[in-house]
């Protein structure tokens, strides 16, 4: 035995130990099927909360009609006697949110980028990118605690006849939540377009201003509008600052400077009660979880449709 | 077609000026949204200091949750906290590094694979509280863990898991060929040359979006909210399956609270809470520094 193996080569004795089914061979097999298994995790977390979200929105319209669910513009879970659950004021307050948010954000978020990309020297540019990754690394909680305690009494300073509770001051700290997000996206799309494209703009005589808003911003479209896609659906989701802020009372009025609910603040106002587990009130979260969940994905995949539909090739 | 409109050279001096005075307006206006921006966060941050750093002091980090704000403290959520961050690290290193390297190595370029990262970058888009409904459901009530540290440690993880796959997955690709053919050149197997030559290569990018990753999951609030995590707790936990309060739970419980004393406690708690997330923050930066130059 020993002779003969001497008389191979070390190559040779490495394929050898190779075909011969050692335990290199094995774990070399059994590798990619563990980390197979790993990835998918990260798909049966979808298909998780999928199903879940489903079977117990199908459990609630046993109890409740999905036309009430859709059509009836009250959201009386907690009366005793004649619950009523329609689902529009909830949506209508986490839109009044997300307005706000978007109205407070967006024209800052896309000033910022334009700034650091256009005209910001590198210094400031150094100055500016960690400021925006602590602005997008404060919890929301952080955030919750701002809005209550130092925006509502300003914005009450201000205006005497917002109250306790109301949509603007959540909706603009939501605002602030969702600036770094807007900006370091669209800040991307804007730096990658070519230093060419914006050198030819500026040798033909435009200013950086002109260069910016009618070469640049076309080319970044993509990413700037998708940019704030996200930044919507981040709004969207937000829990801890709106349930903090902006009150737990559905309410089907336009008015913004009274209590609201939205969908996420329910599902929060639930949890933390003590509506007991198989009740109507417990399933009724994970209807208005489906859909939020259903707002939020139509947003992302939004998102993924316009930055790959209309991305400027260079 | 727009119609070209001639001017005269005398003309175009003419309005040089305006259109580089509007060229000042907007920049003035762009650097103050700027200037706008650090402003808010030096407010937050000046604003949360004075009211809650007269209430930082040993007995708030040593005393258990109090109705009486004088007495109250952070014990248990500090220590909550951590309990539950030995339970998110582990699974979602190994589960996210490992989803990153099939995705990265092993996984071949067809519809199945583009499927898995379609859902990896669908997924960090959910809302964190729509993640609590998931761990409700089946952490908590179909696998029994009740509002345990283990269920939200898993909840955490999954949600955090999609930035760590992300970002480990950069860490992977930024790996250079070269590196990785000289290993197969010297006889290594493929699990030799992503154990030793890869990995070890691309670990300061992993380590930095893992931090990053887990600061996130340190100060996330919905999630534990929806599983049911208590907020009055005089107690420490002795393992995996016990009950137990979090940092962003207690905070939250003294912010909902009317007396002006608890959000001051509120305010302290949240100190303590941003010390965590800017120690994390900078291990992250220093790595990235001190590993970036090669």
């Amino acid at each position: 035995m020993k002779n003969t193996q001497k008389e191979l080569s070390p190559v040779q004795q490495l394929l050898e130990k190779k075909y011969n089914g050692g335990f290199l061979n094995r774990s070399e097999k059994v590798i990619p099927v563990v980390l197979f298994l790993m990835a998918a995790v990260s798909v049966l977390t979808t298909i998780g909360i999928v199903l879940t979200l489903i079977f117990e929105t199908f459990i609630f319209f046993g109890d409740v009609s999905i036309v009430e669910f859709l059509t009836k513009t009250e959201w009386y879970p907690f009366s005793e006697t004649e619950a009523v659950y329609g689902i529009w004021p909830l949506v209508l307050g986490t839109l009044k949110i997300t307005l706000i948010a978007s109205l407070f954000a967006v024209p800052i978020g896309l000033a910022v980028a334009l700034y650091l990309s256009e005209y910001a020297s590198s210094r400031t540019r150094k100055i500016m990118k960690p400021i925006l990754e602590v602005l997008a690394g404060v919890p929301t909680i952080v955030y919750g605690f701002f809005a209550l305690t130092f925006v509502t009494p300003l914005l009450r300073d201000l205006f005497p006849t917002v109250e306790m509770f109301n949509a603007i001051s959540p909706g603009i700290v939501v605002g602030i939540m969702i600036i770094p997000t807007i900006v370091s996206l669209s800040e991307d799309a804007m730096s990658s377009v070519p230093e060419p494209v914006r050198n030819g703009a500026l040798a033909i005589g435009a200013t950086k201003w002109e260069t910016a808003s009618k070469v640049i911003f076309p080319a970044a479209l993509s990413g700037i509008l998708a940019s704030i896609v996200l930044g919507v659906s981040r709004a969207i989701g937000e829990t801890m600052i709106v349930s903090i802020a902006a009150g737990s009372t559905p309410s089907a009025a336009l008015d913004l400077t009274s209590s609201l609910q939205t969908m996420t603040s329910y599902i929060v106002q639930v949890t933390t009660g003590d509506a007991g587990f198989g009740t109507t009130i417990y399933y009724s979260i994970y209807a208005v979880g489906f859909t939020l969940f259903i707002f939020t994905l139509s947003m992302n995949v939004l998102a993924q449709f316009i930055s790959k539909r209309f991305r400027e090739e260079y | 077609m727009e119609k070209v409109e001639r001017i005269n050279s005398e003309e175009m001096v003419g309005r040089i000026d305006g259109r580089l005075a509007k060229n000042k307006v907007v920049k003035g206006l762009f650097f103050a949204a700027t200037a706008f921006t650090s402003i808010i966060l030096i407010v937050l941050l000046v604003r949360i200091i004075s009211q809650g750093a007269p209430y930082l002091s040993w007995d708030f980090l040593q005393n258990f949750a109090s109705r009486r704000p004088e007495q109250a403290g952070i014990k248990a959520a500090v220590i909550g906290t951590i309990w539950m961050m030995a339970v998110v690290i582990p699974s979602a290193a190994i589960f996210g590094v490992g989803t990153a390297i099939y995705l990265e190595e092993y996984a071949k370029k067809n519809a199945v694979t583009r499927w898995i990262q379609m859902n990896i970058s669908n997924l960090a888009g959910v809302p964190s509280v729509v993640f609590g409904l998931l761990g409700l459901t089946i952490f908590v009530r179909l696998f029994g863990f009740g509002n345990s540290i283990l269920a939200a440690g898993f909840t955490m993880a999954l949600l955090v898991l999609p930035v760590i796959i992300v970002a480990a997955q950069e860490a992977i690709r930024a790996v250079p060929g070269e590196i990785k053919e000289a290993s197969y050149g010297l006889g290594a197997t493929k699990w030799q040359t992503i154990s030793r030559v890869v990995l070890p290569y691309a670990l300061p990018g992993i380590l930095t979006g893992s931090i990053l990753a887990f600061s996130r999951a340190v100060g996330e609030t919905a999630p534990l909210v929806v599983i049911g995590i208590p907020t009055f707790v005089a107690f420490l936990p002795s393992g995996i399956f016990d009950s137990f309060t979090a940092l962003p739970m207690q905070i939250y419980n003294w912010t909902s609270r009317p007396q002006i004393e608890f959000h001051n406690l509120a305010a302290a708690g949240i100190i303590v809470l941003l010390v965590v997330l800017i120690l994390m923050n900078s291990v992250a930066v220093w790595i990235r520094n001190r590993f970036q130059s090669r």
